[in-house]
């Protein structure tokens, strides 16, 4: 199996990074761009298992609570404790810094069913 | 459904808020804008610097006539003859129960002359309710569907004023003023609903773009409703349809400062009186986290030290100005004092609040 370092989006504006085993979980630039001020981020519990499509994590804007689903199913093995203090690393960041959570992947055929770089940019329009 | 975007009104400055990249949504009927940029820089911008609000949405009734007076003095909560000409008060319209049907404010433009500024989801209620209670040698005209309006708000909002209408200065606090600038009659008012100076403008409807982007031209930060919530929140004023209701009367809303027992008869006086003598069952109370903690929001359970609801938050926002949780709520007696201690239930976790004095924020 080739070592993949690539991003992955799924329709509900999330990223996902994998490398190796691990896949790291964040939300795009175009969702921080629309969720704007980002005030709270509720995270996961390392060790936890969830099936791609469940909802982990909530990011919070001072208007609305927006539930984030794990596009990819696995066992949360670290998360992003940053978000605590600083959740508005996300909008500065997304992609980088404003990463929310890392699992280990147990089906890594999901990524089939996710979009490439240049299908999420057509997603959104932009 | 009233909240179908497809069936919203759209507001007069609606072209304004698309130039200006305006995140809309339906609000009471309307295609309102929730935000701009960011609501924590609209907010941020009112507290230090100037913004402006597009209210094109409140209703607008102008009462008039010989007996105007004791008539309004009849169906709202305020004392109608301590209202000088200019002068404008904070009142309500209670339904024969001294239930909330809507928190307002009245402004003597005259004589006999008076202005009603309504919330937007009860133009029609209020208009229905009033002419119900007509009575001979008072007139009503509507100007809701002709007028809008802008807020503009912030420590900066009387030079604002000045540098458009060259030579003139806004009427005192909560005093109102109308004014003729070519050839629209203009209608000034020095209120707000964010705890900071500023004034309403009330203009002819095709005229209101003009206003508005001369403001925003001279660097008058536009505002959404999202920093409008944040805004009143913190200094405490309440929002209709949430913090008040018609099955809560205003002395419950704490709002007893704008009921005046000794003005004579006037609409759900009775239950009022009541209430008065018998105490309170719930009270609106404030309630603040005691440190972070997930976004408290609108129908978040209250519960006590045991994890028992006893009630639920009416209001709530992190607070863009103390940076911390806060909101409220109609609490029983045992939970209403200073300093009781409440966990919040958001999505099953709790964090830790107390009851607080009113307002969270004193600029």
């Amino acid at each position: 199996m080739s070592l993949l370092t690539d991003f992955f989006y799924t329709t509900d504006h999330e990223w996902v990074k994998i490398d190796g085993e691990v896949a790291t979980v964040g939300i795009t630039n175009h969702a921080q761009e629309e969720l704007t001020d980002i005030v709270f981020v509720e995270l996961p519990e390392v060790g936890t298992n969830y099936t791609s499509g469940d909802p982990c994590a909530v990011v919070e804007s001072v208007k609305v609570a927006s539930d984030i689903y794990t596009p990819v199913s696995g066992e949360i093995v670290e998360v992003n404790d940053q978000l605590t203090d600083e959740p508005a690393l996300i909008n500065t960041d997304p992609h980088g810094e404003g990463w929310i959570f890392k699992l280990k992947l147990s089906a890594i055929e999901e990524i089939d069913h996710l979009m490439k770089s240049e299908a999420y940019k057509e997603f959104t329009g932009s | 459904m009233k909240d179908d975007e497809g069936l919203c009104q759209l507001s007069p400055l609606n072209d304004s808020h698309e130039a200006l990249g305006g995140k809309l949504a339906p609000f009471a009927g309307w295609m309102m804008p929730v935000q701009y940029t960011s609501m924590i820089s609209e907010h941020e911008a009112v507290r230090k610097d100037v913004g402006v609000f597009d209210i094109s949405h409140m209703g607008q009734f102008f009462i008039s006539g010989p007996q105007a007076k004791p008539f309004l003095n009849i169906i709202t909560t305020n004392n109608v003859f301590k209202l000088k000409e200019g002068g404008g008060q904070y009142s309500m319209i209670l339904n024969e129960e001294g239930g909330v049907i809507d928190d307002l404010i009245l402004y003597r433009t005259g004589k006999e002359e008076y202005l009603l500024v309504v919330n937007a989801s009860k133009v029609k209620e209020v208009s229905k309710w009033i002419r119900s209670q007509m009575v001979e040698d008072v007139f009503i005209d509507d100007r809701s569907a002709m007028m809008a309006g802008m807020a503009v708000q912030g420590p900066r909002s009387p030079e604002v004023f000045s540098r458009l209408f060259l030579g003139r200065t806004l009427p005192a606090r909560n005093g109102v003023e109308q004014f003729d600038y070519e050839g629209d009659a203009l209608i000034v008012c020095r209120t707000g609903y964010t705890g900071e100076d500023g004034f309403e403008l009330f203009c002819r409807k095709e005229n209101a773009r003009y206003y508005f982007e001369n403001f925003v031209n001279g660097g008058v930060k536009p505002c959404g409703l999202g920093a409008r919530d944040s805004l009143r929140l913190e200094v405490g004023y309440p929002l209709n349809g949430s913090d008040l209701l018609p099955d809560r009367t205003p002395l419950e809303a704490g709002l007893g400062f704008f009921v005046d027992f000794d003005k004579g008869p006037f609409v759900g006086e009775d239950e009022l009186r009541k209430q008065k003598l018998h105490g309170l069952k719930y009270r609106l109370t404030a309630i603040q986290y005691d440190g972070k903690g997930a976004p408290p929001r609108a129908g978040y359970e209250v519960c006590n030290l045991e994890e028992k609801k006893v009630s639920e938050l009416t209001s709530g926002v992190l607070s863009p100005s103390l940076k911390i949780g806060i909101g409220l709520a109609y609490m029983p007696e045992a939970y209403r004092s200073i300093g009781t201690e409440l966990l919040i239930n958001v999505r099953g976790r709790y964090f830790a609040a107390k009851v607080v004095k009113k307002p969270f924020y004193k600029g």
